[in-house]
């Protein structure tokens, strides 16, 4: 076989007197298309599209029953003298102004959310662990030294910008990390749901798990100047 | 074929006319050439493959998370329609129309209801559906692209959501709006400038909400609407979901 620019793609060969009889290369088990059995298939009209159907009227009744008794909420009419304390973005950005509570807001508020978004754009065009190997079941001691600094960083990051709830859910995702480690060591085949997830897995349960906690956070339990409030009406101080 | 009921009589009839068989060309959908054809004939629902594997129809496969995001899409599309026939651009004007819609608008607040809960829910179920697609490994090769596509819609379906925050002049909506655009004067160099690009001056008034209004209900959805056609095709292309075995591998 000639170089390979791309091990996931089967090519036509450009020298036909140098490989006569090969037509196509396929490599490996890594090729989606190759793998496994067709599966059986059914006409789209009608079995997809009386469910998208269906779909469709379920989310329609819904919708109606809520907000036949749900009011959208609307305040006085928008005054620029009067600033409510706090003064809140849309619930989906709370996460970021709660990162705006402890970091700059170059770094809260432009490149954490450019990071975020350049990761998500570039994720499948690195072809690392394409057949998702446990994260655990490479290296041995040495990801687990790797693994351990890293965590080490992120904590001391947080705990000196004294940002506790994205150190909370950063270090209940490491805790659960070490422990799906045990569990990989004591059986790897016979190992359970988490110790067979790959590094990817994980990276993406952490952003998620921090990204929902400084939500909730953000959205029900932060008050006037942007201090630790209980929803029930308590005031932590 | 042999009628049972006057319903299905009067339906065969109605098949039978010109008119009918000028706009669907093809015959009953009884055989599995004319199911074909009812696909891809048809400019609307070309966009999906003639035969899908049966796995994919479950509900796991998908939890119709995309196609719940599209509906709401198709729902917000049509009570936005409906509430920019009461809705004024203008300050005080804009405030004052959200008040009619409670007020004097048959069923205005029903409306308003809908569109906002809608758009809410839109929100999530698209954060839903790309988190669930990246746990299927549906980003993987030959899916990158409509990946990155995805994560565009994203960012899309945020900033319609943003925009139509501030349309009804209410305190929340400047104040959400005058904190959401303080992060963008945070911008390195050119921080100030997008900040006065966006809102049409220093301050969140009556150019921003024209602009919003503007971003909100035309530019927004023709970019949606382009880049969903764009990514419903490609699911096609690139031979549909991503399911797994038992194992947890993907398979075909």
């Amino acid at each position: 076989m000639a170089e390979q620019k791309n091990k996931y793609e089967g090519g036509f060969s450009s020298d036909a007197k140098k490989d006569p009889v090969r037509v196509v290369f396929i490599t490996k088990k890594t090729s989606a298309k190759v793998q496994g059995e067709v599966s059986s298939q059914v006409m789209s009209f009608p079995h997809l599209l009386i469910r998208e159907a269906i779909a469709f009227m379920v989310l329609v009744i819904g919708l109606v029953c809520v907000a036949l008794f749900w009011d959208a909420p609307l305040e006085q009419l928008a005054n620029p003298l009067v600033t409510p304390n706090p003064a809140k973005a849309p619930w989906y950005f709370l996460g970021l102004q709660e990162l705006l509570h402890y970091f700059p807001p170059l770094v809260a508020g432009i490149i954490i959310p450019t990071l975020v978004i350049v990761s998500l754009v570039v994720i499948p065009y690195f072809n690392i662990n394409i057949q998702g190997k446990p994260f655990w079941s490479a290296g041995g001691k040495r990801t687990l030294w790797i693994f351990l600094a890293a965590a080490l960083v992120l904590t001391a990051a947080f705990v000196w910008t004294r940002a506790w709830t994205v150190l909370v859910p950063t270090d209940a995702v490491v805790l659960l990390m070490l422990y799906s480690r045990r569990a990989f060591s004591r059986g790897s085949q016979e190992a359970g749901y988490l110790p067979r997830r790959p590094l990817s897995w994980w990276v993406m349960t952490w952003f998620i798990t921090v990204a929902v906690v400084l939500t909730v956070v953000g959205t029900f339990f932060r008050g006037p100047g942007w201090s630790w409030v209980w929803p029930w009406g308590g005031h932590a101080g | 074929m042999a009628t049972t009921s006057p319903v299905s009589g009067t339906l065969e009839r109605l098949r039978g006319t010109r008119v009918w068989r000028s706009i669907f060309r093809r015959g009953p959908a009884q055989t599995n050439r004319t199911r074909s054809l009812a696909i891809f004939g048809s400019l609307f629902l070309h966009f999906l493959p003639v035969k899908v594997r049966e796995k994919s129809l479950r509900i796991r496969a998908s939890y119709y998370l995309g196609s719940v995001s599209f509906l709401l899409f198709v729902i917000l599309a049509v009570t936005g329609v409906m509430l920019m026939f009461y809705y004024h651009p203008a300050v005080p004007d804009a405030y004052r129309d959200m008040k009619d819609l409670r007020f004097v608008v048959s069923n205005g607040v029903f409306l308003r209801n809908l569109h906002r809960l809608a758009a809410q829910l839109m929100v999530l179920a698209v954060f839903w559906h790309m988190f669930h697609v990246f746990y299927r490994g549906g980003y993987k090769p030959p899916h990158e692209f409509n990946w990155v596509v995805g994560v565009i819609l994203l960012i899309v379906t945020l900033f319609l959501s943003y925009t139509g925050y501030l349309l009804p002049w209410d305190q929340l909506a400047f104040w959400a709006i005058t904190v959401g655009t303080n992060i963008l004067s945070a911008m390195p160099f050119i921080g100030k400038r997008v900040r006065f690009m966006s809102l049409g001056g220093n301050n969140v008034g009556a150019n921003a909400l024209l602009r919003f209004y503007v971003l909100h209900c035309v530019v927004l959805p023709l970019i949606a609407v382009l880049l969903i056609a764009v990514h419903f095709w490609r699911v096609q292309k690139d031979g549909g979901l991503t399911l797994r075995d038992e194992n947890g591998r993907a398979e075909k």
